[in-house]
């Protein structure tokens, strides 16, 4: 067990190698392969001479679309760190019966279940949405990039410094023992005096200045940079979602910032905001956390159905069905989502009307819902549809995600949830939607728009592999958790002394074991696709018959994304331009002005995460260090107005002759 | 402040609209389910039987609407893929105003039939209301007394007080069989939640506030319950056995409890407070009378201000400057949150951990004339209630 006594010293503050958790032989063996392969990494970088390119080319860049490639990297990194964890969790309930107390004492099994939430929500399905919108966006409106691209860069940094945080907390000290969103008093410096929940408090507070700028910057570039003639009526679906899930990340997000802010005063100077005693008021914090965690699922998902719509409409080789409903109902969700946070805690002792409210608005949501369900259907009705991977997934989401929109339904009605609250069948119903919406979506637009990305198709038949072992094995998963909410069975146990339970747990241990050979087909889909690029390189930059604007351009797209903003007559512009027998300008190219690159995103995220662990560890000199830090190089960055450049009109034209050459290639061919 | 009268039109209505919904549409369900050990579908209680056939009756309204998406789905991928060009393909079709009305009335009526039983539902099934029935067959007349339990979540351990009984028990719960039980429910620490899938739905147990459940069993057997809402390191051995026994053998389990059980005064109730794991079945036969009021206002330790007085004084204008140094008598959380500085330099200073003694000598006419009034506040049942007993009131 950890060492909670107060002994703090001047330079090092809360840390000492009592930190080091050398007394868990798991985290010990972790620790070594992760240093043993990070030191590999390291010193491959180094010997192929690789450092300056990834600082020049991805990790100082502004460019949208390299953002957009390392939120997705970020995202796939900690999918895997989040998934460790979720076949740890699997594991322990599978073994834990009959007195056998598993591999995991309470301490570490906590702080497990802890981490798989939190990273899987803030540190994967986020960089995943955030990513996939950063890319596609600006090339769906024709735009050069996002409004601010220093902002973008620097934001990435920010998500990326969080999810530092959360590893480090991996193997130095602890992290929080709480769930995933950390409620007082249980997170309270009372019952959690440790540096867990600071790892979590801080975290998350770094991570979501990079979101709430985010989404900031998306809005700006949605309302301000779309090429002209694209009213709002003429966005593609993906950007109208990736508008409403911007306006609630800007206005839920600062919710979360203010809500750990006061929990951090209640640990560090005192305060009783969340304590129980001096009249502190835990369930003011459920409120202010669920304000800002409804909507969150609004914003991972709303642009996973725009992906949808977007696939759907491309492999149907059909317009959307019922374009303005889809729009329609979309901005419903978004309003709605403001609406429903008290769901989350009907079993709180609310007075019927609240509860009767909370879970009617609940309900209302499932109808705009259902409406962009019938409109996917009925745009695959009379069409042609090619079954690639992208509709695969797609097929896959529509079948998964209407069985958790319905249990969705059912948790909503508040005597039905006082049965099935914090049950499994909870755990099921929002994986299922989860899983089988953002985490189906997220490999659809991967496998969707990875040829845009790098100029290459992902292999086919590895990506089926992956789709065979993934569908089944989250149905096998987590049939048996629903099944089990049915028998009563709680979440976050960690023993159980009921032995008929252990063959559910144990079916869904192979179902994560079908799950883990689904990450590993994924993972060689990759490697495999990037080794045999020759034989999948498409020079079109239009692999599927697309209908919307990133299709127009060469794969991967210039850095100027369109050497002439492209100007719109209809929905589905590239369709339209296609169709009509709009020709390539092959002259007249004038210079492109262009943000110019600037290390101050990673290095203001660098001094941040060094204020941040002096936090977590009350290091306070080096907390006022960073901070000052923080404040001069911020302030120094505005002095910088070296900040863009042209990229001249021979460059254009050369780039543009090249693709010109590509095009002929694909013709003659 | 709840109603506590049940308004009685709603009751009839519901009861025919339930009844007719459980006939056409639930009842091939709960043949389905019948077989299998499921307590959520399956339970001994009269509440949950009917939190039960709300799950199912919600299940059956939206396979009516989920069965054909997913029928259409498939049919819909099979007839219009690409190598089927028997198939019809039109790639501009994708306005239809008909189909528009279809597919945002249809979820929308079925929300509306969902949302009217959730309405009636939720009111007839409010964990604060008083049961009007012991079953579908035997109503409760109209002020007929509940027997009372109060509930404490302890780290990591149930305890039960009855008071009619004067007794109280550790991770054992015993309720005699067709008498509705209301419970006031309490954590001395963290978040809880007490449920017993057998007899009736969750409800938070959660520190200085207090729920209320209202339940009945309407047959005999043994059930678990446990907390279903995580707290800490002990939270998977949160278990207490339920058992629901007939009115005679209830007495007969009072009388032995008494005989043979210890007393629970604060001194016993403060050591048994302190975390502990994996605890025995305890039985005391005798319980201080106020213990559990004491509990909810966070002030069983001796010389601690309960919350419902601090609040009272308060109303009466607070304590001016003497209230600023007057911490240690609200200091609450064990555990030693008074041993826990906080992480700033200076904010712990030994002031703040000084009882003001002046205080309680100048006020002792303010506190004593409060005291009548706290101690009609606190009573759960007073038309006026002190702030921390109850959230979101």
């Amino acid at each position: 067990m950890p060492n909670h006594d107060q002994t703090w010293s001047p330079l090092l503050g809360r840390l000492s190698l009592d930190a080091l958790p050398l007394h868990e032989p798991i985290l010990v063996a972790t620790f070594a392969a992760v240093a043993l392969g990070g030191i590999a990494l390291l010193a491959a970088l180094t010997y192929f001479r690789l450092w300056g390119y990834l600082w020049k080319e991805w990790f100082t860049s502004v460019d949208h679309k390299k953002i957009g490639i390392m939120y997705m990297v970020l995202g796939l990194v900690m999918f895997l760190r989040g998934f460790a964890d979720a076949l740890m969790m699997r594991v322990q309930q599978a073994v834990a019966f009959n007195g056998n107390e598993g591999f995991f004492p309470a301490h570490h099994y906590d702080q497990v279940f802890t981490a798989h939430g939190v990273i899987m929500i803030f540190f994967v399905a986020m960089p995943f949405v955030t990513g996939l919108m950063n890319f596609v966006v600006p090339l769906q409106i024709g735009a050069r990039d996002v409004s601010f691209p220093f902002l973008n860069n620097f934001s990435f940094w920010m998500t990326a410094s969080g999810a530092a945080l959360v590893m480090a907390s991996l193997f130095v000290g602890e992290f929080a023992q709480t769930g995933w969103l950390s409620y007082p008093p249980l997170s309270g410096l009372a019952y959690s005096p440790g540096v867990g929940v600071d790892y979590y408090i801080w975290a998350l507070q770094i991570a979501g200045v990079g979101t709430t700028l985010s989404g900031i910057n998306l809005i700006a570039t949605i309302v301000k940079m779309r090429a002209p003639g694209m009213t709002m009526m003429r966005m593609p679906v993906f950007t109208w979602t990736a508008l409403c899930t911007n306006v609630l990340i800007v206005a839920s997000f600062p919710v979360l910032t203010a809500v750990l802010a006061l929990l951090s005063l209640d640990r560090y100077v005192g305060t009783n905001f969340f304590t129980n005693d001096f009249g502190g008021s835990p369930m003011m914090y459920v409120n202010l956390i669920w304000i800002w965690g409804h909507p969150e699922v609004y914003i991972l998902i709303l642009p996973i159905f725009g992906v949808f719509s977007e696939v759907t409409s491309t492999f149907c080789s059909k317009r959307l069905f019922g374009y303005t409903s889809m729009v329609y109902a979309s901005v419903v969700i978004t309003v709605l989502s403001y609406i429903v946070w008290l769901h989350h805690f009907f079993t709180m002792g609310s007075g019927a009307s609240v509860n009767s409210f909370f879970g009617i608005t609940t309900m209302v949501i499932s109808i705009p819902t259902g409406a962009k369900m019938f409109n996917w259907l009925f745009t695959m009705y009379r069409g042609r549809i090619r079954f690639e991977l992208p509709m695969m997934w797609t097929v896959a989401f529509m079948l998964t995600f209407v069985i958790g929109g319905m249990t969705g339904v059912m948790l909503a009605v508040p005597p039905a949830d006082f049965v099935l609250h914090n049950s499994l069948f909870l755990i099921a119903h929002f994986h299922n939607v989860i899983i089988g919406g953002v985490v189906f979506g997220t490999f659809a637009a991967i496998n969707y728009w990875w040829p845009k990305a790098f100029g290459f198709k992902l292999d086919p038949f590895w990506g089926k592999v992956s789709f065979w072992c993934w569908v089944p094995g989250f149905w096998l998963a987590f049939t048996p958790l629903y099944i089990m909410g049915l028998m009563g069975v709680t979440r976050r146990m960690r023993v159980f002394d009921d032995a008929s339970l252990q063959p559910y747990f144990i079916v869904a241990a192979l179902g994560a074991g079908l799950i883990a050979c689904g990450i590993g087909a994924m993972l060689v889909q990759y490697g495999v696709s990037i080794m045999r690029r020759e034989q999948l390189r498409d020079e079109t930059g239009d692999p599927w018959g697309g209908r919307t604007l990133e299709w127009s351009t060469s794969s991967p797209p210039p850095a100027y994304n369109f050497a002439f903003t492209p100007v719109i007559h209809d929905i589905d512009a590239w369709e339209d331009m296609k169709r009509n027998g709009v020709t390539r300008p092959l002259e007249g190219f004038r210079p492109i002005h262009m943000p110019r690159n600037t290390g101050a995103g990673i290095i203001l995220a660098g001094i941040s995460t060094v204020f941040g662990f002096a936090m977590i560890w009350h290091i306070w000199w080096m907390a006022i260090a960073g901070f000052a830090t923080l404040l001069l190089t911020a302030i120094a960055h505005t002095f910088n107005t070296n900040r863009s450049y042209h990229i001249s009109a021979d460059m254009v034209a050369k780039t543009e002759a090249e693709r010109t050459r590509q095009l002929a290639t694909v013709e003659g061919a | 402040m709840r109603a506590e009268t049940p308004p009685r039109r709603l009751r009839t209505r519901s009861d025919h609209l339930r009844r007719a919904l459980r006939g056409a549409l639930a009842l091939p369900l709960a043949a389905l389910v019948s077989g299998c050990d499921w307590v959520v579908l399956n339970p001994s209680g009269d509440i949950a039987r009917q939190q039960a056939n709300l799950v199912m009756v919600s299940t059956a309204l939206m396979l009516l609407i989920i069965v054909p998406v997913m029928a259409l789905t498939v049919l819909f991928a099979w007839r219009y893929r690409s190598a089927n060009t028997e198939a019809a393909y039109d790639p501009e079709w994708h306005h239809s105003t008909k189909l528009e009305l279809v597919i945002w009335t249809a979820p929308l009526a079925i929300i509306i039939a969902l949302g009217s039983i959730t309405w009636l539902a939720t009111h007839l099934l409010d964990p604060y209301r008083p049961l009007s029935r012991i079953d579908d067959s035997h109503a409760i007349a109209p002020g007929t007394k509940p027997m009372d339990v109060e509930v404490v979540a302890l780290d990591w351990k149930w305890l039960f007080i009855y008071p009619e009984q004067k007794i109280a028990t550790v991770n054992e719960l015993v309720l005699p069989e067709g008498r509705p039980v209301r419970f006031r429910i309490t954590s001395s620490t963290v978040m809880n939640s007490f449920y017993v899938p057998a007899l009736a739905g969750q409800i938070y147990a959660m520190p200085g506030m207090e729920t209320k459940l209202h339940a009945v069993f309407n047959k005999p057997g043994t059930f678990t319950g446990f907390s279903a809402n995580f707290s800490g390191a002990g939270f998977s051995h949160m278990r207490f056995a339920t058992r629901s026994v007939t009115g005679d053998a209830f007495n007969a389990w009072v009388a032995g409890v008494k005989k043979t059980g210890s007393d629970l005064d604060r001194a016993t109730y403060l050591e048994l407070d302190k975390p502990s794991e994996k605890v025995p079945v305890i039985h005391y036969a005798s319980v201080s009378p106020d213990l559990f009021d004491a509990v909810v206002n966070m002030c069983v330790r001796p010389g601690k201000l309960c919350t419902g007085e601090m609040a009272a004084i308060d109303a009466h204008g607070g304590t001016g400057k003497a209230g600023l140094l007057n911490v240690a008598a609200l200091t609450y959380d064990k555990q030693g949150r008074e041993q826990v500085s906080s992480a700033a330099p200076g904010f712990a200073d030994a002031n703040l951990h000084r009882f003001v003694r002046d205080w309680c000598a100048d006020n002792r006419p303010l506190r004593a004339a409060v005291a009548r009034d706290t101690l009609s506040l606190a009573r759960p049942d007073a038309a006026r209630q002190p702030a921390p007993a109850h959230p979101l009131s």
